[in-house]
C-alpha cells in the first residue's frame, strides 16, 4: 500500500493542525483577541452625516481629499493582496498564519471603507479621474514599487517586514493627516471616525509584525543585524524622499506641507520604534501640531503632564474600564 | 531617592524606555507563574496598555496580580502609562485606570519607546516628585 504521509517532490507537506490551546507564543492569541474585537465594517459609520461638510469644502479640497483616499487604497489593496499573504508564507507559528489572515482580510475591508466614502460623498467621474490619477502618479507608484520590491524579493523574511512595518506605520500618514486636518476644524468628522478605526487597526498590525521581527532578529548573528539595520535605514530614506515629494505635490497648494513633514516624521520614528530601533528624527523634527494629535486621540487628555505642574488628576479615566475581574479591591 | 518599577512584554517598547531613562528600575516577570517582586522601598509604576478595544484588560494582569497585593499597592505613589496615540480614545489608558483604582497621581503618558523629550521630563519631574514627597513625608 502507498505511503500517503510521504513526502513527495513538489507537493506542499500537509500543514500541523491549528491547536489554539497550546500556543507557542502568547503573543498570537493575545493579538488575534484585538484584532477579532476590533472587527469592523464601514456601513457601521453614518458617512452620509458627512454630506453636508463635505457639500462646503472648495472643489480643490474636495479633489485633493479623493486623490489622498485614492492613494490609501492602492496601499490597503497592495497590503491586502500582496503583503499580508507574503507574510503567511514566513510565518513561524500556525496561529501567526491565522493572525496574518484576519490582517489581511482587515486590509479588503480598508480598501473597501474608501470606496463607501466615495459613493456616499462623491460623484463618479470625479473618483474615477481620481483613480485614473492615482495610476499614473509617479510619487505614488515609486513607493508602491519600493515594497513591492521587497515583497517578492524571496528569501528574506526580515527584509519583507522590514517593508510591511514601514508601509503600515509610515506611509500610510501623508494620507491619514488630512482626514485629521479636517476633523481638527469640524469637517467630516464621520469620515474622520472611519479613518481612526483604520488607524487603530494599522497600529496592531505595524506592532505585530515589528514584534515578530524582533522575534526572529534576536536568532541572527551579530554580522546578520547590522545588515539587516542598515537595509531597514537606506529604505526608509529611500522612502523618506519619495514622501516628501509626494506630500509637496499633494499639501503645497493647500499651504499644508511643512505641518505633513512633521507628522512624517513623528510617524517613521514610530514605524522604527515597532521594529525596535531608535529614533531617526530629531525631537524638534516631530513635534506635531496639537490639533492633529487631538483629532488622533480624542478625550484621552492630551499631553499628560504632572510634572508640568497641572496640579493632581486621578480622576480621568473611563469607568468601565476598571470593571475588570482580575482586580481584587 | 525612590524606586521604579515597570512592565514590558515581548515588544520591549517599556524596556526600550526605561534603558534610556538610566535609573534604577525593577521589571515585572513576565510570567505570570514567577515568583513575586518583594518591594521595599516607595515606587513610581511605569506601565503599557493592552485593551481590548472597549477598554477592558488595559492593565496587564501581571501588573494586577502586584497591584492586588496590599503590601506592595501601599509602597505605590505614582504612575506613567505608556501606549500608542493610534489607539485613539484609550491612549495609554492602563496609566489612568491604575491611578484611579489605587487613588495616586497620573503622573505622565508616552508612546511606545518615549521620545528624547519623554525621557527628559520624566528625570527632571521624577527628581522633583521624590523632592517634593520627602518634603512632605
Ligand atoms: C493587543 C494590544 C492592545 C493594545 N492596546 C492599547 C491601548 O488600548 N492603548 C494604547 O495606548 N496602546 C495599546 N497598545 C500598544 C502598547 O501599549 C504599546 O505598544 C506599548 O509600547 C507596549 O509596551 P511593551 O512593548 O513594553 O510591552 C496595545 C498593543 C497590543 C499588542
Ligand atoms: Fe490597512
Ligand atoms: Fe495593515
Amino acid at each position: 500500500m502507498k505511503d500517503l504521509n510521504a513526502p513527495r517532490p513538489g507537493l506542499r507537506a500537509v500543514p500541523r493542525a491549528v491547536n489554539w490551546n497550546r500556543l507557542e507564543d502568547d503573543k498570537d492569541l493575545e493579538v488575534w483577541n484585538r484584532l477579532t474585537s476590533n472587527f469592523w465594517l464601514p456601513e457601521k459609520v453614518p458617512l452620509s452625516n458627512d454630506i453636508q461638510s463635505w457639500s462646503q469644502l472648495t472643489q480643490q479640497e474636495q479633489t485633493l481629499t479623493i486623490r489622498v483616499f485614492t492613494g490609501l487604497t492602492l496601499l490597503d489593496t497592495i497590503q491586502n493582496a500582496v503583503g499580508a499573504p507574503t507574510l503567511m508564507a514566513d510565518a513561524v507559528t500556525p496561529h501567526e498564519e491565522a493572525v496574518l489572515s484576519n490582517v489581511a482580510f482587515m486590509e479588503a475591508v480598508h480598501a473597501r471603507s474608501y470606496s463607501s466614502v466615495f459613493s456616499t460623498l462623491c460623484n463618479t467621474a470625479d473618483v474615477d479621474e481620481a483613480f485614473r490619477w492615482s495610476s499614473e502618479n509617479e510619487h505614488l507608484q515609486a513607493k508602491a514599487r519600493l515594497i513591492l520590491d521587497e515583497y517578492d524579493a524571496t528569501g528574506s523574511p526580515l527584509r519583507k517586514k522590514v517593508a510591511s512595518v514601514f508601509l503600515e506605520s509610515f506611509l500610510f500618514y501623508s494620507g491619514f493627516y488630512l482626514p485629521m486636518h479636517w476633523s481638527s476644524r469640524a469637517r467630516l468628522t464621520n469620515t474622520a471616525d472611519l479613518i481612526r478605526l483604520i488607524i487603530r487597526d494599522e497600529a496592531i498590525h505595524g506592532y505585530y509584525i515589528g514584534y515578530k521581527f524582533q522575534r526572529a532578529l534576536a536568532g541572527l548573528s551579530e554580522a546578520e543585524r547590522t545588515e539587516i539595520k542598515d537595509f531597514a535605514f537606506a529604505l526608509l530614506f529611500d522612502l523618506y524622499e519619495v514622501e516628501s515629494r509626494y506630500t509637496e505635490q499633494l499639501y503645497d497648494p493647500l499651504g499644508l506641507t511643512e505641518d505633513v513633514k512633521h507628522f512624517l516624521h513623528y510617524n517613521a520614528n514610530k514605524a522604527l520604534q515597532n521594529l525596535g530601533y531608535e529614533a531617526l528624527f530629531p525631537d524638534d523634527a516631530v513635534q506635531v501640531n496639537p490639533a492633529i494629535m487631538a483629532a488622533l486621540s480624542p478625550g484621552s487628555d492630551e499631553n499628560h503632564d504632572f510634572f508640568s505642574g497641572s496640579g493632581s488628576s486621578y480622576v480621568i479615566g473611563k469607568a468601565v474600564a476598571t470593571e475588570d475581574s482580575d482586580w481584587d479591591f | 531617592m525612590s524606586g521604579l518599577v515597570y512592565f514590558s512584554s515581548g515588544s520591549g517598547n517599556t524596556q526600550r524606555f526605561v534603558e534610556k531613562l538610566g535609573l534604577p528600575a525593577t521589571r515585572l516577570p513576565i510570567r505570570a507563574s514567577a515568583a513575586p517582586l518583594t518591594l521595599e522601598a516607595p515606587f513610581v509604576l511605569i506601565c503599557p496598555t493592552y485593551s481590548d478595544g472597549e477598554g477592558r484588560g488595559a492593565v496587564p494582569k501581571q501588573v494586577i496580580a502586584l497591584l492586588n497585593r496590599p503590601e506592595a499597592r501601599s509602597l505605590l505613589r505614582g504612575v506613567i502609562g505608556a501606549g500608542n496615540r493610534n489607539f485613539g480614545a484609550q491612549f495609554a489608558l492602563a496609566g489612568s485606570v491604575i491611578a484611579r483604582k489605587c487613588r495616586v497621581p497620573l503622573l505622565y503618558k508616552f508612546e511606545l519607546a518615549g521620545t528624547q523629550t519623554d525621557i527628559i521630563r520624566i528625570r527632571d519631574g521624577l527628581d522633583l516628585f521624590w523632592g517634593r514627597a520627602k518634603a512632605t513625608a
